[in-house]
């Protein structure tokens, strides 16, 4: 099983929302995140006093899928959240060791 | 906390209540405040005023004494959703860490402020100087307000025996809100790292003592008066009075922590915009009783012309300091739209009966463009750390406002403006030197700042023990 970790623009999460169902991956959990990789920030002034904005909000989906499908939801991720500028994120995919069904007590691919 | 800590709390607790209730408790003797147009023989609160002579006392009463009554009643209650106004703008130009105390602050000035002055700040301010030119200080006694019940049915406090236009209690009603008023200007100065202890004692003694002897020079009919000074609603009483203290203060206190590296400053955004812009509303809502009650009657031409005056200031203060921000800063800053409304309106409260449409606009635009320039000036060449402005929109446009009585209007003269530039340094010299004494006095004894882990956990944790926004699941319990 893998967990994959994407890091995308706030307003794309619809759009990979959409997708991923799509791809029948039914769950997922996102999180509001702040960031930056080599987008970096930019200058704005507060009366008058400029800052720089460093950390970009961004929105972080996670997913746990089997193996076998983790190289579509990878892709499902990537076409939606594309806008082909700096700042559409990253994807990290490592591995699951258990994953449980709280309600049933499932385990492994039956409780994805 | 421990206990020689909790001690010495205890103790700054017990001294601040011993002096109000020795406050309370002195004077045996009643004497009653007049207007010293209305000084009469009648002063003495005998209270041997029977239930039928207050019918026909009531009977006789004319209707335009109550339509004029009514009017500064209510302003008196437009004044006070000032204070909504002054807690909302402050909460959101701070950041969250400080809300309650800064709520905390604001809702103890209200109280502190209306009770010295029932007690002692009226009497303090309209002590009824025998010889206005004179008229430096006189007070006239602890017990204005605090004569009991019988005093209700004197006829010398609630009828126009008193005066035409307003009985006693509606006079100190709508006055107790303007010095409670001047009083919160200096808390937005000082938020983020005040001592709540230190600005507690010093807003009581500020608005207990300096405020009033101030407002004696000129609505107290004294000196100031007497040379022909003139301040409709207060832009130097009640605005530039508090900006001093709020520039004082603010200097003494030094600023918050990490405001200033290396020199440059550091922007601290502002944590609810929503709340501040509210809070402007608020404030220029209010402002409508502040220089529409400051007529002192119902007088119809005079209440609508400050109506206009008012609103016109302050249109013109917001637009000016929109474009200005929009022109010099690249991107227009709400926060400083905000404070031009605000600019506009402390600008014309000095002269608001006195002014045109046009003399309105002009006095609202100046206003806006200073009050933009002040903020920076303030933060960045002065390095004073002023979080919400509170030094430019009151200080610095509460002595505009004052000069413009000079400048524009029915009034303008070179002869006014000299009178308005002694105004403006009397009051402006008294106020300065009574912060300096009593914010040094704290700063010695007590301290005025919080200690620097207090200050980076945020006053809430620090002062209050408790959070304004206790939104986080972890955090509730």
């Amino acid at each position: 099983m893998k967990k994959i970790e994407a890091i995308i623009r706030h307003f794309k999460l619809d759009e990979v929302k959409t997708a991923l169902l799509l791809a029948k991956i039914d769950g997922m959990t996102v999180s509001e995140v702040r960031g930056f990789g080599r987008q970096k920030g930019h200058k704005e002034t507060y009366r008058g006093a400029e800052y720089t904005v460093d950390f970009l909000p961004k929105i972080k989906l996670e997913i746990v899928v089997a193996d076998g499908t983790a190289d579509a939801a990878i892709k499902a991720i990537v076409d939606a959240a594309q806008t082909g500028n700096v700042g559409d994120g990253k994807i990290f995919v490592t591995n699951i060791d258990q994953v449980t069904r709280i309600r049933t007590g499932e385990t492994g691919d039956e409780a994805l | 906390m421990t206990n020689s800590r909790t001690l010495w709390k205890c103790a700054h607790l017990a001294l601040l209540f011993a002096a109000m209730g020795i406050a309370a408790l002195a004077a045996p003797n009643v004497i009653v405040a007049q207007e010293a147009a209305e000084a009469t023989g009648e002063a003495s609160v005998a209270a041997e005023a029977t239930s039928e002579e207050t019918t026909t006392e009531a009977a006789a009463i004319p209707v335009e004494f109550i339509v004029h009554n009514l009017w500064i009643m209510i302003a008196g209650m437009l004044v006070f959703i000032m204070h909504l106004g002054f807690a909302t703008l402050e909460s959101g130009l701070t950041r969250s860490k400080n809300t309650v105390n800064i709520l905390f602050k604001n809702s103890m000035i209200i109280c502190i402020g209306f009770l010295t002055y029932l007690v002692m700040g009226f009497n303090l301010m309209y002590p009824g100087f025998e010889d206005a030119a004179t008229g430096y200080f006189k007070f006239a006694g602890f017990d204005f307000m605090m004569n009991g019940l019988a005093q209700a049915s004197d006829p010398s406090f609630s009828s126009p025996e008193y005066n035409p236009s307003y009985t006693a209690y509606t006079d100190f009603f709508f006055q107790a809100m303007f010095a409670a008023t001047c009083a919160t200007i200096v808390s937005g100065a000082v938020a983020g790292r005040v001592k709540l202890s230190s600005f507690l004692i010093f807003s009581t003694l500020f608005v207990a003592v300096c405020y009033p002897i101030t407002g004696s020079w000129k609505w107290g009919e004294g000196w100031l008066h007497a040379r022909g000074f003139y301040d409709f609603a207060g832009s130097t009483l009640v605005h530039s009075v508090g900006g001093w203290g709020a520039l004082v203060m603010a200097w003494l206190l030094g600023a918050r922590r990490g405001k200033y590296v290396d020199g440059r400053v550091q922007a601290i955004p502002a944590s609810n915009m929503p709340l501040a812009a509210v809070g402007v509303f608020l404030l220029w809502f209010g402002w409508f009783g502040f220089n529409g009650g400051s007529v002192l009657s119902a007088d119809p031409g005079l209440v609508s012309l400050v109506l206009v005056t008012t609103s016109t200031a302050a249109s013109a203060g917001g637009l000016a300091a929109a474009i200005t921000s929009w022109i010099h800063g690249g991107k227009p800053d709400l926060s400083m739209a905000l404070n031009g409304i605000l600019a506009g309106l402390v600008g014309i409260t000095a002269g608001a009966d006195q002014m045109s449409g046009l003399d309105a606009l002009l006095i609202g635009l100046i206003a806006g463009v200073l009050v933009y320039f002040s903020v920076i000036f303030v933060d960045a060449v002065l390095k004073i750390d002023d979080p919400v402005g509170a030094v430019s929109v009151h200080l610095v446009c509460g002595i505009w406002g004052t000069l413009a009585v000079g400048l524009f209007g029915a009034m303008q003269g070179p002869e006014q403006l000299v009178n308005q530039l002694t105004g403006i340094g009397a009051i402006g010299g008294f106020t300065v030197v009574f912060c300096l004494v009593v914010g040094s006095a704290l700063k010695v004894t007590m301290g005025l700042r919080v200690s620097p882990e207090e200050e980076e956990k945020g006053l809430d944790i620090g002062e209050h023990g408790m959070e304004a926004y206790a939104l986080s699941p972890t955090r509730m319990h």
